[in-house]
């Protein structure tokens, strides 16, 4: 058993219910008790569906159990055809069906329904919700398009000439993290260079459109937390290459068009011409010299950290100071992008585990999910939501992809916008010796949430500390904590006011390890000051 | 009349009568055992059931209960079922938690039960501050039979004084969304000290807020009417006497099985209305009353402010919802009470009433204030209803989460079931917040041209 008070994934049936609720003409039957309707909710009020999903669950009770349940199964996928006639049928079990093994694929295929119905097995108790979506699709791809598979052993004809290169756009699902405009944002792209789009999946896509996989040249993998099984079957039966850089940022876009261009025959060059995007400005107007060596954490799903891991590096300026992912299955690409930062990954799904490292790496932004968004609030850091599980916040009316130049401009905002809120606190801060803008006032957006949060210049035992709740617990605040028996002059504290609050804890920080080491009991301003020429540009 | 609105009138259902033409068209739904419910016919409906489960009610309850701690048995889906309907993030680490049953938990129950153990000694080694500690059943923990009251007693042993170890079943396979709350109210009810004679006091049952109760505690006080206890009490462990002095007020309609525990114990259960809206609320305060010989006149005299406060609240949102015809999706058992409240109060006319289920005696005085032919309907079968719903199109349908995005797309005016159950909507000062939750969707849309 595992302690859980929150976690980053749904079971893995919920991953089914992505994928079904993302195409068109599919219902899913779904053997789960009572109360597994909740799932609908995910999609009708985070996602704002005006559909239900499509799913019919059975919601057997206790008096159930002990008569035919296999009954029911059956009732609701004969019913559930019969009222929505979907071309495709999914079935499956949810983590308390899967105890009283009634084998729902089965009993569906005694109905002898006139469609493809594919039977899930997701172990609910070993496996979570991307590994159930990637499943649910491999199986999906694999039913409906397996009978147009070419013999084994058979080459692929080339291209018929005259004809455009084209592809399958793999892995956007309901309840994606902008998947909606990240497919818009790399389809254009894509035609943008020549490339025709045959198929989008799962994504509005159709029992029939799976069928069609095959045609076209090759495939471009999305998100490979959900696509990658589907597309690796795809290129073993018919030999279609996969194209598989994330272009999450300029140079990722950049290298994904170039990978384009070799699987699809076309001028590496012509990518340049599409790939217009402010960012590479931006970045380097010097309005963004602050951004240089900003510690960031970042958090997600390893397909995203690893991605913004680069944009925060090459793109930003930033000095990435920890790294980590919460799922298991795609750790080995996260370890390696941590190794060649130096540092090493996380791979937990324990939020209480993300915060200590938090903690302990002292970050000034966090780029994480919105579990990380919240303790970064707790603890008074910026913070960017870059991934996955979805919030309704992370379904904005406006257009705003990740991916592709577009996606790039948004990452730049976005990353930016907290920074940038803080550096005018910052502007206020130094007028706080005017009345307006009292010593005791807090920064405009963290007063919602932490009353106490950053006090400017506040007298006494700062209040910085009052903003790290699990520190105690973590123990992680390298030498915060033990600190306690220093005391800080007046005149230090206040100098120490005057710095910027996103790097004051720092600042306070430094001088006291400076202080610990140098033996020095009572802080001055002369300390402060030597201790920030003994830190300086570390 | 739309034709949905028909079947209702048929004479005679479940009484022998001709059948409902409804009930000939659609024979998966049988005419229920009329028992003493007057002549309302209440329909019974099976198939999917679109309600949470009894895990739900822990949002509000840890709520209530500062100082306990509830910990599901359970899977990943329970987990993400309690992040999802309780839409929340972790601002503080809750109150809640689940110990997520894994494979290896299935091999075997020994292993299990020291997997248990393992997770609550870690648990409340990091919680010292908790005092009671409820082991929550859920779905898979009751389908592999893990005995979690026999786990509670075990663990009651190791960890008391300072924790009290308690067990109920949030399952959706036993529980249905409020039902929860009535299952772990229940088993609070063998912890509470024996009454030393035969005094009479007041328990007022099913968790409402806060300053709900501080309002009924001052209207009993002035009524005196006492003494007084709220049950769940705020702090887990100060658990009111029961007795055969005890008089039981039911504040909420799901705590049926709560009350049998208290009556089982000699408390005596006061028939009544439930406090929403006025004249509900009024009702019941009168049951009270009566019951420690105070006249009704005095009752009006002590709430004359209030309930002309609430009545002047409701005014402006009953030029609202007046002949409007309102639409229930079975949710948590407050259907019937708000139904009554809306028709008789505001006006509404009444399309359907869908509650999960219905308990008779408990309902009894609700029942009689419904208009003749109103349809009631107990149990769910998802597709159907929402064919009935789309034919009788109400002004206003009351359903839950993940059916109100798809209705108000189809052109429906919809309200969150679940609100109700988050909201303070007991007592006359809440009467016109509570008229003013369903006149708000209507309103709304009035307002928007796009």
């Amino acid at each position: 058993m595992e302690l859980t008070l929150w976690t980053y994934e749904g079971p893995p049936h919920v991953g089914a219910m992505r994928v079904a609720t993302a195409m068109k003409g599919v219902h899913y039957v779904l053997h789960a008790p009572q109360g597994d309707t909740y799932a609908d909710l995910l999609f009708t009020m985070i996602e704002r569906r005006d559909h239900r999903p499509p799913v019919t669950y059975t919601t057997f009770q206790a008096r159930d159990l002990g008569g035919d349940t296999a009954g029911m199964v059956k009732t609701s996928v004969r019913e559930a055809y019969e009222r929505f006639r979907p071309e495709a049928l999914l079935v499956g079990a949810s983590c308390t069906a899967e105890l009283i093994q009634d084998d729902p694929g089965g009993l569906a295929a005694t109905l002898n329904l006139p469609i493809p119905v594919v039977a899930l097995e997701l172990p609910a108790y070993q496996r979570k919700e991307n590994w159930g979506a990637s499943e649910t699709f491999y199986q999906l791809v694999r039913a409906l398009a397996g009978p147009y598979a070419p013999a084994p052993g058979t080459d692929r004809p080339p291209r018929e000439p005259g004809t455009p290169p084209s592809c399958n756009l793999l892995g956007p699902t309901a309840l994606g993290f902008r998947h909606r405009d990240d497919v818009t944002e790399i389809r254009r792209l894509l035609e943008a260079v020549g490339v025709e789009v045959k198929v989008v999946a799962p994504l509005d896509a159709t029992p029939a459109d799976l069928a069609r996989l095959g045609e076209a040249d090759f495939n471009v993998v999305l998100y490979p937390e959900i696509a990658a099984a589907a597309a690796g079957w795809l290129k073993r039966t018919f030999k279609q290459p996969m194209v598989d850089i994330v272009p999450m940022g300029v140079g990722a876009t950049r290298d994904f068009l170039r990978q384009v261009a070799e699987v699809a025959g076309l001028d590496p060059e012509r990518g340049e011409s599409v790939l217009q995007s402010r960012l590479p400005w931006y970045s380097r107007s010097v309005d963004s010299t602050y951004l240089t060596g900003k510690r960031v954490f970042i958090f997600g799903d390893a397909t995203h950290a690893v991605a913004a891991a680069r944009v925060a590096r090459e793109e930003m300026g930033f000095e990435v100071v920890g790294i980590g992912a919460y799922n298991r299955e795609f750790a080995r690409n996260v370890r390696a992008c941590a190794k060649e930062m130096g540092l090493e990954a996380l791979i937990t799904d324990d939020y209480l585990e993300v915060e200590r490292a938090i903690v302990e790496s002292a970050p000034e932004m966090v780029l994480g999910t919105q579990m990380e968004r919240h303790i970064a609030k707790r603890l008074g850091l910026f913070c960017a939501v870059i991934s996955a599980p979805v919030h309704v916040q992370d379904f904005p009316a406006r257009y705003s992809p990740l991916m592709g130049p577009e996606g790039a401009n948004v990452l730049f905002d976005t990353w930016v916008h907290p920074l940038m809120m803080g550096l005018e606190e910052h502007l206020l801060g130094m007028f706080q010796d005017d009345f307006e803008f009292g010593n005791g006032a807090t920064p405009s957006h963290l007063r919602a949430e932490e009353p106490s949060a950053v006090k400017v210049g506040a007298p006494s035992r700062p209040s910085e500390q009052s903003v790290a709740p699990a520190a105690g617990s973590g123990n992680g605040t390298s030498g915060v904590g033990e600190s306690l028996s220093l005391a800080w002059t007046a005149e230090a504290e206040q100098e120490l006011g005057r710095i910027p609050f996103f790097v004051r804890k720092k600042a306070r920080r430094n001088t006291e390890k400076y202080a610990e080491e140098k033996g020095i009991r009572e802080i001055g301003v002369e300390t402060l000051y030597e201790a920030k020429v003994h830190f300086g540009g570390r | 009349m739309t034709p949905g609105m028909a079947s209702p009138q048929a004479p005679g259902q479940g009484t022998g009568g001709a059948p409902a033409p409804e009930a000939v068209q659609r024979p998966k739904q049988r005419p229920a055992q009329d028992e003493g419910c007057r002549e309302l016919p209440v329909l019974t409906e099976k198939g999917q059931r679109e309600v949470f489960c009894g895990l739900t009610g822990i949002i509000w309850l840890h709520r209530k209960m500062q100082d306990a701690f509830f910990l599901i048995v359970g899977s990943r889906t329970c987990a993400h079922l309690m992040q999802s309907a309780a839409g929340v993030m972790i601002f503080a680490e809750p109150r809640f938690g689940t110990a997520i049953i894994e494979e290896k938990d299935l091999a075997g129950m020994a292993d299990a039960n020291d997997e248990l153990d393992r997770v609550v000694h870690r648990l409340l080694e990091r919680r010292p501050d908790i005092r009671t500690l409820f082991l929550v059943g859920s779905c898979p923990s009751e389908v592999i039979k893990l005995d979690l009251a026999k786990a509670a007693e075990r663990l009651d042993g190791s960890h008391a004084p300072g924790v009290r170890v308690l067990a109920y079943s949030g399952s959706g396979i036993e529980t249905t969304f409020t039902e929860g709350e009535d299952q772990c109210l229940r088993s609070m009810v063998p912890n509470m000290p024996p009454a030393s004679g035969t005094e009479r006091s007041l328990l007022v049952v099913g968790t409402v807020a806060d300053v709900v109760e501080d309002q009924m505690a001052r209207v009993f006080q002035e009524l005196g009417i006492g003494p007084i206890h709220f049950f769940p009490p705020r702090r887990s462990r100060e658990l009111p006497a029961v007795g055969p002095g005890t008089r039981v007020l039911m504040a909420q309609p799901w705590v049926n099985e709560t009350v049998a525990a208290l009556e089982a114990r000699g408390a005596v259960r006061l028939p009544a209305p439930y406090p929403l809206g006025v004249e509900g609320t009024m009702d019941w305060l009168v049951a009270a009353a009566a019951e420690w010989g105070v006249s009704r006149a005095r009752v009006l005299e002590v709430t004359k402010g209030p309930r002309d406060r609430g009545r002047r609240a409701l005014e402006p949102y009953r030029r609202v919802l007046q002949g409007k015809r309102i639409f229930f999706f079975p949710d948590s058992q407050l259907e019937l009470p708000l139904a009554r409240f809306l028709h008789r109060e505001l006006g509404m006319e009444l399309s359907e009433v869908g509650m999960p289920f219905l308990h008779r005696g408990h309902m009894a005085e609700e029942m009689e204030q419904l208009p003749p032919g109103t349809v009631v309907r107990e149990g769910q079968d998802v597709d159907q209803q929402l064919d009935r719903c789309r034919e009788a199109h109400p002004d206003l349908v009351v359903c839950g989460l993940g059916l109100a995005n798809p209705l108000e797309a189809e052109g429906l005016t919809t309200k969150w079931a679940i609100e109700l159950v988050f909201s303070p909507i007991h007592g006359f000062e809440q009467a016109g917040d509570l008229a003013e939750l369903f006149a708000r969707p209507l309103l709304r849309k009035e307002r928007l041209e796009v």
